[in-house]
């Protein structure tokens, strides 16, 4: 995720201080990543220097200087650039997943019990996030769901890869 | 899990459809409460250990005990009052009485075991209306999407207070967000009711509602408790 876009987007709908840019993120977007505010003050920094961003007004308080930031104009076309590019698709083609196939094979391991294992991994893991979407909101849900649909396209590889291991283990080893 | 937390057990269960092996050696446990997803590629046992372990098909060899009687021994008339009363099941598409109303469609394994029309009728409704679809408790089946009809056969399978659920790939002809739907609804009630269900799927995210998962190949089962 970009998070410079991210916060870019959400300065969009208001000038806000970086503590309020940071809560703001981390509500709708941190959830297991919160973000630290390291990253905001020198993510806001670049923003400003490349002029995507403005201090709008500088407050006072107990510790440092409280700085409102601002989207610009050039921040808002940055913002529309990024929404309207899609994001380029991964093939994954050589994960690590199937290397730990192949190598199973050429070492005579049971690559059967490795697709297993991970199959077992893969549910585990759409386990917690099927309990997490129950018991959240809608962003939440959202969120859960898309990570779902990613392991579930990985599971599908794996079971694919199961049902043709006895034709892969013969191109493997020649 | 000991014997005596065993609600359902197999043991070394074959059964073969001429030369070809369906279940070659399959053992399977289930526990009280316990939601298990039975999964593997089409053709593999899967939806004949179910019916095995429901006592709808008898196996070749190797022995189905619930609650601590063998199936087996059972008369048909045993079987088939065990499948009314403790059993209840759901399948991919619904498969309702398309002349009954919903209502009378959920009521039906009541008045089956004898009960008045008015008190399973009352019943079937509480059931609809905690599946969210008591709207529909008049129409037929031919009148309701594939969604509110898979709810009313949940019903259907709920009513009776059964120990087990059988569902065979249960959201198979739903999309995702009755598919879900469904099973937040089913896995719920089953929960609330402490019934387990013996879920046969494909789909690891409906495989993603059970608390373990056993793995069908070739006629026999892996169980992935033990593999992590």
């Amino acid at each position: 995720m970009s998070i410079g876009h991210t916060l870019l987007g959400i300065l969009e709908t208001g000038p806000r201080h970086g503590y309020d840019l940071k809560r703001a993120f981390d509500e709708r977007f941190g959830h297991d990543r919160p973000l630290h505010y390291g990253q905001v003050y020198s993510t806001m920094s670049r923003l400003l220097k490349n002029g995507l961003v403005e201090v709008e007004g500088v407050e006072p308080g107990e510790g440092p200087e409280r700085k409102r930031y601002a989207i610009t104009d050039a921040g808002v076309t940055d913002v529309a650039g990024w929404l309207g590019r899609p994001e380029k698709p991964e093939p994954y083609l050589q994960s690590t997943l199937y290397t730990k196939v192949v190598l199973a094979l050429l070492t005579g391991r049971d690559a059967g019990e490795l697709l297993d294992v991970q199959r077992s991994e893969h549910l585990r893991l759409m386990r917690e996030l099927t309990q997490r979407k129950r018991s959240g909101d809608l962003a939440d849900q959202l969120i859960c769901d898309h990570a779902l649909f990613h392991l579930e396209a990985d599971l599908r590889w794996l079971e694919l890869t199961a049902a043709r291991l006895d034709q892969l283990a013969r191109e493997v080893r020649g | 899990m000991t014997t005596a937390d065993q609600l359902l057990n197999a043991a070394g269960l074959r059964k073969s459809y001429g030369p070809t092996p369906a279940l070659d050696g399959a053992d399977f446990t289930v526990g009280p409460g316990e939601v298990v997803a039975v999964m593997g590629p089409s053709g593999s046992g899967k939806s004949t250990l179910l019916h095995c372990l429901a006592g709808i098909i008898r196996p070749d060899s190797g022995a189905v005990h619930y609650r601590g009687r063998e199936l087996s021994a059972m008369s048909d008339a045993e079987r088939s009052a065990l499948r009314r009363s403790e059993f209840g099941f759901i399948f991919q598409f619904g498969q309702l009485v398309p002349e009954l109303t919903c209502t009378e469609n959920v009521a039906l394994p009541l008045r089956l075991t004898g009960m008045g029309r008015r008190e399973a009728e009352k019943r079937a409704a509480g059931w609809l209306e905690r599946l969210e679809v008591d709207d529909v408790r008049h129409h037929r089946p031919g009148q309701v999407s594939g969604g509110q009809g898979q709810r009313v056969a949940v019903a259907r399978a709920l009513v009776t207070g059964p120990r087990v659920i059988f569902a065979d790939e249960p959201t198979g002809a739903l999309d995702s967000l009755n598919g879900e739907r469904v099973m937040q609804l089913l896995t719920d009630a089953a929960r609330d009711t402490g019934a387990a269900v013996v879920l046969v799927t494909h789909e690891a995210r409906v495989a993603a509602y059970s608390d373990r998962e056993i793995v069908v190949r070739d006629g026999r089962v892996r169980d992935m408790a033990g593999a992590l």
